[in-house]
């Protein structure tokens, strides 16, 4: 990625960097795509030749986010979203490192692929692109991909993205072979059987709404399962995006015997519950579906104390053909890459999270489980860096976000604070005016 | 006697879209518009011309006889001019979706849309986009509001009342819009509900719906006063839901056996169509406590009611 050869000051801004812990009022300089110096007292005592100085009073610093699982339709659905689009809409969003998801056409599941994802992002991406890879061939379920290759190819863990691997012989074969190469395997646990013809969570509201439901056990049977591979494996694990108090119970017991397991959670699914589906709304139809409160309650508690170690957007743009359908017809998936940050703030107003803890999971946590630089503010790392306004009020409009589809949960929602700026080795890539 | 002339009957929302949202005097007031149709129907000259001059559609993406047929005779009886569409001979065999079925349907300004879809929220969905009013017929498993009313029609004209009666829905709980939009309404008249079924086919959540759940009939049919039988579909039947239609009929089939333990003067009903011999066998189905017959004739009658009630709220009515 290209950085803009004049260095950047950004000065009296509460920096918070999740990788130290650090939360101090002062200085960050940067030059060359890297991070120079961070401290106190930088400008006073002579500002750079050449410096863009930046004032941050009453903002946030804090690294760029770092976005574990977005869908993007690039190969096969550009009419959906590119990875052009996507990365405008992560800058927006104050995401500098988008990790796309093979669900593509066709599925990133050989070398080749992830090398074209990788120059298409390098020449049409405003912020960094990682991808996964397929962790089975054609994300069938039955045959593992070339795990070696793929990850020497940059491929950053292997998932068979939206789909859950429902032959636990060939997941644990996956699991087996993939720890002699050190391979992340990240999973979406739902077993498709219990799913069934399931469209919205099992409960009252569903019965209501005339609509099937799918049970929790879903994910949680298979949750269950896959740690038991795990413990087997001895490999390195991630639950791509869990929902409920259930499988929250089964995650600490994994982490409690010490197995090398992380797992994420959508803002999504931290934010909203089954009721804001209300009257058939196709936009709040996502996989696994939205929650009772409870459960939501339950997943805040766990990205609080650390159980829930990512918060991820679950991006994946659907348009009006998927999606202006009954809803039992209509494809599940929310846009959310732009307003992720927004979104996940109700926490923090609200007290359940603190603002450290929340950056932590979206910016170093995921850099540390997928071994990428960045989510850090350390001198001499990437110079991916975010401002923050805490307190600036906004209504989401989706006709103004820069996702090429527009069916985000959040319109119209009323959210207090958003990036005002995000910078990418560097260089400025997003300015909100 | 002074008898003070009786106001004239209207609905609060613009479309008929399910019982949820009615309130308990639109449901009254809808069974008592349908009382004086009752009567015209039984007539030898059964026009009225409330409807002349509007346009009626009935759009059905699912096959039905009973409903289509009483939707369009109540519009005719009422003078407009009716147009039935169904799946088989339309466009949305070809692709066309049911957004765009809407946007060309209501190009043609009809007055009224009587929709059928097999998806629960795709009759609402549709109304939001026409300018027309819309009459659920029956969309996925969510709500049949026409059907509701005609039973809690035949139930007052059979019983002299609907509260405190025990009603015992029995069977497909689980997929029926039926048994959702009578849930709904029978609480609002404050009947005491039941519902009957094997725990595959009652929806979790479903106790708290307001009703009382029973997993046997013959506790599910004490005391009842009806029993509102629901049709099971072939397809739940072959080991997916139950294990067969022998072993249905045998633990839920209502016979004279099983109707014994309701009261004695327990009336038995049916939304059609039947399947003799799996939830209902024909002795009880053809029998002098069977209503299924007058359910039919309230069909008509009721729906006469919803269009003549929604039409009152049409420009230049």
């Amino acid at each position: 990625m290209l950085s803009d050869r004049r260095p950047i000051l950004l000065t009296n801004a509460r920096i918070l960097d999740p990788s130290r812990d650090l939360d101090i009022v002062g200085d960050l300089l940067m030059a060359d795509g890297t991070i120079r110096e961070v401290k106190r007292g930088i400008s006073a005592a002579g500002v750079p030749e050449g410096a863009e100085v930046i004032d941050c009073r009453d903002r946030i610093v804090a690294p760029g986010l770092v976005d574990m699982r977005a869908f993007i339709g690039e190969p096969g659905a550009e009419y959906r979203e590119t990875l052009a689009s996507a990365s405008h809409a992560a800058a927006a969003g104050g995401v500098t490192t988008i990790v796309c998801q093979p669900d593509t056409t066709p599925p990133i599941d050989d070398p080749a692929m992830v090398d074209f994802v990788q120059r298409r992002a390098r020449d049409t991406a405003i912020v960094r692109v990682q991808p996964m890879a397929a962790l089975t061939t054609g994300l069938k379920g039955e045959e593992m991909t070339e795990i070696g290759l793929l990850k020497a190819a940059g491929a950053v863990a292997f998932t068979d993205g939206a789909r859950s691997i429902t032959n636990a012989r060939v997941m644990r074969r996956a699991l087996t072979y993939a720890r002699d190469f050190d391979a992340l395997i990240a999973h979406h646990t739902e077993d498709p059987h219990l799913v069934g013809e399931g469209v919205m969570n099992e409960s009252e509201f569903a019965a209501r709404l005339g609509l099937m439901g799918v049970p929790t056990a879903a994910e949680t049977i298979m949750l269950e399962r896959d740690l038991r591979l795990v413990a087997l494996a001895k490999a390195r694990y991630h639950a791509a995006s869990l929902t409920c108090a259930g499988s929250l119970d089964v995650l600490k017991r994994g982490k409690d015997t010490g197995l090398a397991i992380t797992a994420a959670a959508s803002i999504n699914h931290l934010t909203l519950n089954e009721l804001d589906v209300g009257s058939y709304r196709t936009f709040c139809k996502v996989s696994p579906p939205l929650r009772g409160e409870d459960d939501r309650r339950a997943l805040v508690e766990a990205l609080a104390s650390g159980l829930i170690d990512v918060v991820m957007s679950d991006h994946d743009p659907q348009d009006v053909e998927t999606k202006r359908l009954p809803f039992a017809e209509a494809e599940p998936g929310a846009i959310g890459i732009e307003t992720m940050l927004s979104a996940a703030l109700r926490l923090v107003h609200s007290g359940d999270v603190t603002l450290m803890a929340l950056l932590k999971a979206m910016s170093t946590r995921p850099a540390e489980i997928l071994g990428l630089p960045g989510g850090t503010l350390r001198a001499g790392s990437l110079a991916d860096v975010i401002v923050i306004d805490l307190d600036v009020p906004w209504i989401v409009d989706r006709e103004l976000l820069k996702s090429k589809c527009k069916n985000s949960p959040f319109d119209e929602a009323r959210l207090q604070g958003r990036v005002t700026r995000t910078i990418v080795a560097g260089r400025t890539v997003y300015e909100y005016v | 006697m002074n008898i003070a002339p009786k106001p004239s009957f209207v609905l609060h929302q613009r479309h008929l879209l399910g019982i949820q949202g009615l309130s308990r005097d639109e449901i009254v007031g809808l069974l008592d518009l349908a009382e004086e149709f009752v009567e015209i129907n039984r007539q030898v000259e059964k026009k009225r011309a409330s409807l002349r001059g509007r346009t009626q559609i009935n759009l059905f993406f699912e096959v039905s006889t009973r409903t289509q047929s009483s939707f369009e005779l109540a519009g005719k009886r009422l003078g407009a001019d009716v147009m039935n569409m169904s799946v088989g001979s339309s466009s949305i065999r070809k692709g066309e979706t049911l957004m765009d079925t809407a946007i060309t349907l209501n190009a043609m300004h009809p007055d009224i849309l009587v929709v059928r879809h097999q998806s629960s929220g795709a009759v609402a969905l549709l109304a939001r986009k026409v300018d027309c009013c819309v009459v659920n017929a029956g969309d996925g498993s969510h709500e049949h509001p026409t059907q509701a009313l005609l039973d809690a029609l035949t139930i007052r004209r059979n019983k002299g009342r609907v509260e405190r009666l025990v009603v015992a829905i029995c069977g497909d709980i689980a997929h029926s819009r039926v048994a959702r939009s009578n849930i709904i309404l029978l609480n609002a008249l404050d009947a005491r509900v039941r519902v009957v079924a094997p725990s595959t086919l009652l929806p979790p959540g479903v106790e708290r719906l307001g009703v009382e759940v029973c997993r046997d009939m013959r506790e599910g049919l004490r005391d009842a006063d009806i029993v509102m039988m629901l049709r099971l579909q072939r397809e739940r039947m072959n080991g997916s839901f139950v294990p067969s239609e022998q072993e249905y009929f045998a633990y839920f089939g209502l016979d004279e056996k099983k109707l014994g333990y309701a009261k004695p003067d327990a009336l038995v009903m049916h939304p059609g169509p039947m399947n003799r011999g799996v939830e209902i066998n024909s002795t009880v189905a053809d029998g002098a406590r069977s209503l299924i017959r007058e359910q039919v004739e309230m069909g008509v009658a009721v729906r006469m009611a919803v269009l003549e009630a929604l039409s009152r709220k049409l420009p230049n009515a």
